[in-house]
C-alpha cells in the first residue's frame, strides 16, 4: 500500500524528518506516536500533500506510484484521506455539497458518472445514523459553529463516505471527550477492512484502547526510535517518551 | 509563491468570453457634444418637443458641473468630445415590425450571448427587450403582455405612444441636476426600457433588458423607467456585455423606479461588461444612476446585483422609503479581478413611518483589485420607528487586492434602529488544501468558496439567474488561484 523509505522532509532550511522507513500493507493499522515536535503532523501533511515542505531526500511510494509526485487532490481522488486535526470552515458551503463535490471528482477520476441525487441521500444519511449524528449537520455549512467533537465526527462521516484506501488520522483524539472519542472510535472499526490501511498520529494512547493498532512506532526528532505492537503504547503510556528520546541520544 | 497561491492566481486569469465584435452597417453620429448634437439626437428619436427641452435644459446644467472626484476609483479624465452618442444598426426608417426586419447579425450576436429573440427559443417566462449600443432592437412578448396590460417597449417609442407616462414619472426619481453622470444621461440617452404595470396587475412574466455595447468610441448612455401602479408586481432583470477594445468606453446608464401604494418591484442585474485586459488595458466605465422611489405606503423595492465586469464600477442602487410601512432592500455581490475598481453600495433614505431596509454587501477582490462599499443609511425625522440592517462581507483572494468599507449613517429619529455589521476574511491556504484533500480541484474549490459566501445574494436571484451568476462567477474568477 505504502512504502517511505529514508524520507528527509524540511521547512525552509529546518530538517524535519530525517529518514523516516515504514511499510503499511493492507489492512493493516499502524500508529505513531511521539512527543510534541517530533514531526508527527510534518509527516501527515507530506502524505497528503500540503504545500511548504521541501522533500530532500528518500521516496514515498503508494500502490506502486510516486506519491510525493502528485498533487493533493490526485491522492485524495487515488484514495489517500486526511483527517485533520483542525478541520476548516467554509461558510455558506453545506456539509452535503462539499461531500456530493468531493464524491463526484473521486467518481469521475476513476470513469464512473456523477452519482444520482436519491442514492447520495440515501448514503449519505445511513452514514449519518452509524455515526450518530443528527441529519441537520448535512445542511449546515461545513464545520461552521461546529464543536470540536462535531468537526471531529465530521471528519470521519467524510471518509465513511469516500472510502479511501489510505486513511491519514491526525491527532483525530485531541479536543474530543471521551463520549465521543468512543463514537469517533467506532466509526473508524467499522470501517477497517482488509483492504483499507490506517495511520493513526497521536500524542496520547487513549485513542488506542478504542482503535487497536497492528503496528505502534515512536516518532522523535524526525526519526523512528523504536517499533513495536500494540504493547508498545502501553509501555509508552507508562514511562513516557524521553526513556527512547534518551536511548536515541546517546546511541 | 506558494504553490497554491499560484494555482489561485491561475484561476483569476481567464479570458473574458463575450468579447466578439459584431461587423454591421451603422448610422452613428461623429464624435463630439453640443445643442446641435442634441437636437439632431431628438429629432432623428421623433420626440416630442418636451423631451428636446428636457434635454436641453439637463445638456445646459450638465456644463456648469464637475467630474466627481469622492469615490475611490482612479481613471484619466474623460474627452467627453471624443465619444460619438449616438450608434444605431441600419434598418428601414420606422423600425423592424418583426423579427425577420432585423439585420441577422445582430440576431446573431444576440444568439452567441445566450440570448435567442426568437420567442419560441425563449424561456418561456422571460420577455426580453434588446439594446443594441444606441437602440432597442427587439422585445419579445409584447402581444402577451398586452393582454395583462402590461407595457414593456423600448424608452424611445414610450415617448412618442404614452408621452404623458414619461412627462410624468421621467426625472421624477433622479432629477437631471442629481449628478454628473445622470445631467449627462438626461442630455444624450438613446434608449433603454420602459415598464408600466397597471393598478393591481402582477406581471405574467419576468421582463428583462440584455444591453450590448458593440460599436468602438460610443457611449451607451441607456434610461430605463419603471412604474409600479398601485398594488401591481414585477420583477427585472437586466444583463450587459460588450466586446474586447483597448480603449475605455463610458456606459452612463441612469435607472428610475416608481412604486406606488402596496407595489413590489424586483430589479436584479447581473453586470458583465468588458472588464479590460489582465494588464488594465481597456474596459467599460459603468457610471449608473439607479434609484427607487418607494412612494406609495407599504410598497417593496428590491435590488440584487451581481457585478462581475467594467474596468470601473461607480454605482449606489438606492431606495427612497417614502411611503409609511415602505421596504427597502439591497443584495451585492461585487466581483474585482485584475485591475478592476468598484466604488459600488447604495443609499437607503428613510422618511415614511416604520420604513425598513436591508443591506447585504458582498465585495470580492482578487488580483489587484480594489473593490469598496460606499453606503448611506439616512432616518430622516418622520420616519418613526424606521429599522435598518447592514451586513457587509468582504472577501479577499491573493494578497495584492484590496477591500473598503465607507458606511455612512445619518439618523434624526430617536426611534430608529440601525444595525451595521461588517467582515473581511481571505481565502486560506487552509480552506484551499482541506478542499483539495478531499478531491476538488483548486479551481473547483475557490469557486465553491466563493459561491458560499455570495449564497445570502444569490438566494434572491430569480433562478435562471442565479445559475448564470454562481457561472459567471466561477468565469471571472478563473486563474485567481496560483
Amino acid at each position: 500500500m505504502l512504502s517511505i523509505k529514508n524520507l528527509h522532509v524540511s521547512v525552509g532550511d529546518k530538517p524535519i524528518l530525517k529518514g523516516i522507513n515504514l511499510e503499511i500493507k493492507p489492512g493493516e493499522i499502524h500508529a505513531i506516536m511521539g512527543p510534541n515536535g517530533s514531526g508527527k503532523s510534518t509527516l501527515s501533511h507530506i502524505l497528503s500533500g500540503k504545500s511548504g515542505y521541501t522533500v530532500t531526500e528518500g521516496s514515498a511510494t503508494y500502490q506502486g506510484k510516486d506519491l510525493l509526485e502528485m498533487p493533493p487532490e490526485i491522492r485524495a481522488r487515488e484514495g489517500v484521506f486526511l483527517a485533520f486535526q483542525y478541520p476548516v470552515e467554509i461558510p455558506g458551503v453545506s456539509n452535503v455539497y462539499l461531500l456530493k463535490a468531493a464524491l463526484n471528482s473521486i467518481r469521475k477520476h476513476h470513469g464512473q458518472s456523477e452519482v444520482d441525487a436519491m442514492d447520495f441521500l440515501t448514503l449519505v444519511k445511513g452514514k449519518v445514523r452509524l455515526l450518530e449524528m443528527d441529519e441537520k449537520f448535512l445542511y449546515r455549512a461545513v464545520n461552521e459553529g461546529f464543536s470540536g467533537g462535531e468537526k471531529k465526527r465530521n471528519e470521519i462521516l467524510q471518509m465513511a463516505i469516500l472510502e479511501p484506501k489510505l486513511c491519514i488520522l491526525d491527532e483525530t483524539d485531541s479536543g474530543l471527550d471521551i463520549d465521543a472519542l468512543k463514537i469517533v472510535s467506532e466509526g473508524v472499526n467499522s470501517l477497517r477492512s482488509s483492504g483499507r490501511s490506517f495511520v493513526m498520529v497521536t500524542h496520547y494512547q487513549r485513542l488506542l484502547d478504542y482503535i487497536k493498532p497492528d503496528f505502534v512506532h515512536v516518532l522523535a526528532h524526525g526519526q523512528i526510535v523504536k517499533s513495536g505492537g500494540a504493547e508498545l503504547a502501553l509501555e509508552l503510556e507508562e514511562k513516557g517518551y524521553s526513556w527512547l528520546e534518551d536511548a536515541e541520544a546517546s546511541a | 509563491m506558494s504553490a497554491s497561491t499560484q494555482e489561485i492566481n491561475n484561476l483569476i486569469n481567464q479570458e473574458y468570453k463575450q468579447g466578439f465584435v459584431t461587423e454591421l452597417e451603422t448610422n452613428t453620429f461623429l464624435p463630439g457634444l453640443d445643442e446641435s448634437v442634441i437636437h439632431k439626437l431628438s429629432k432623428i428619436k421623433n420626440e416630442p418637443e418636451f423631451m428636446l427641452e428636457y434635454r436641453l435644459k439637463a445638456f445646459r446644467h450638465w456644463q456648469t458641473m464637475k467630474s466627481p472626484e469622492w469615490a475611490f476609483v482612479k481613471f484619466d479624465p474623460i474627452d467627453y468630445q471624443s465619444i460619438s452618442y449616438y450608434s444605431a444598426p441600419k434598418r428601414k426608417e420606422d423600425g423592424p415590425k418583426s423579427l425577420d426586419e432585423i439585420d441577422p447579425q445582430v440576431l446573431e450576436a444576440y444568439k452567441k450571448l445566450g440570448i435567442p429573440l426568437d420567442e419560441q427559443e425563449r424561456l418561456a417566462g422571460v420577455a426580453v427587450d434588446a439594446v443594441f449600443d444606441s437602440v432597442s432592437v427587439a422585445t419579445t412578448f409584447k402581444g402577451k403582455l398586452k393582454d395583462a396590460g402590461v407595457i414593456f417597449c423600448p424608452i424611445s417609442e414610450a415617448l412618442r405612444d404614452h408621452p404623458e407616462l414619461i412627462k410624468q414619472y421621467l426625472g421624477s426619481v433622479v432629477p437631471h441636476t442629481d449628478n454628473y453622470f445622470a445631467a449627462l444621461n438626461a442630455a444624450v440617452f438613446t434608449d433603454g426600457s420602459f415598464v408600466y404595470i397597471p393598478k393591481g396587475v402582477r406581471c405574467p412574466m419576468e421582463l428583462s433588458t440584455y444591453f450590448r455595447i458593440n460599436a468602438a468610441n460610443t457611449g451607451q448612455f441607456e434610461r430605463t423607467l419603471i412604474i409600479a401602479d398601485e398594488g401591481s408586481h414585477v420583477s427585472y432583470l437586466e444583463g450587459c456585455t460588450a466586446p474586447m477594445r483597448d480603449e475605455n468606453q463610458l456606459h452612463a446608464a441612469v435607472v428610475e423606479l416608481v412604486a406606488m401604494k402596496d407595489a413590489v418591484i424586483k430589479y436584479s442585474t447581473v453586470q458583465n461588461w468588458y472588464p479590460g485586459d489582465k494588464n488594465g488595458l481597456g474596459g467599460i466605465y459603468n457610471f449608473v444612476t439607479k434609484r427607487a422611489d418607494c412612494r406609495g405606503d407599504n410598497s417593496k423595492v428590491s435590488w440584487t446585483q451581481v457585478e462581475t465586469g467594467s474596468a470601473i464600477t461607480w454605482k449606489y442602487p438606492s431606495c427612497v422609503l417614502t411611503g409609511d410601512n415602505s421596504v427597502g432592500e439591497f443584495y451585492s455581490v461585487a466581483l474585482t479581478n485584475n485591475y478592476q475598481q468598484a466604488d459600488t453600495g447604495t443609499k437607503m433614505i428613510h422618511i415614511g413611518k416604520n420604513t425598513r431596509s436591508t443591506i447585504v454587501s458582498k465585495g470580492i477582490s482578487a488580483g489587484k483589485a480594489q473593490n469598496t462599499y460606499r453606503g448611506l443609511v439616512k432616518v430622516l425625522k418622520s420616519a418613526e420607528n424606521a429599522r435598518n440592517y447592514t451586513q457587509c462581507d468582504s472577501l479577499l483572494v491573493g494578497d495584492q487586492c484590496g477591500a473598503h468599507t465607507f458606511p455612512y449613517i445619518e439618523v434624526k429619529q430617536p426611534s430608529a434602529q440601525v444595525e451595521h455589521e461588517a467582515t473581511t476574511s481571505k481565502i486560506s491556504e487552509d480552506q484551499l488544501f482541506f478542499c483539495q484533500q478531499r478531491g476538488l480541484s483548486a479551481e473547483d474549490a475557490v469557486s465553491m468558496i466563493v459561491n458560499g459566501f455570495c449564497k445570502e445574494v444569490f438566494k434572491e436571484l430569480p433562478m435562471e439567474f442565479a445559475v448564470e451568476a454562481q457561472a459567471l462567477l466561477g468565469l471571472s474568477l478563473e486563474g485567481s488561484v496560483g
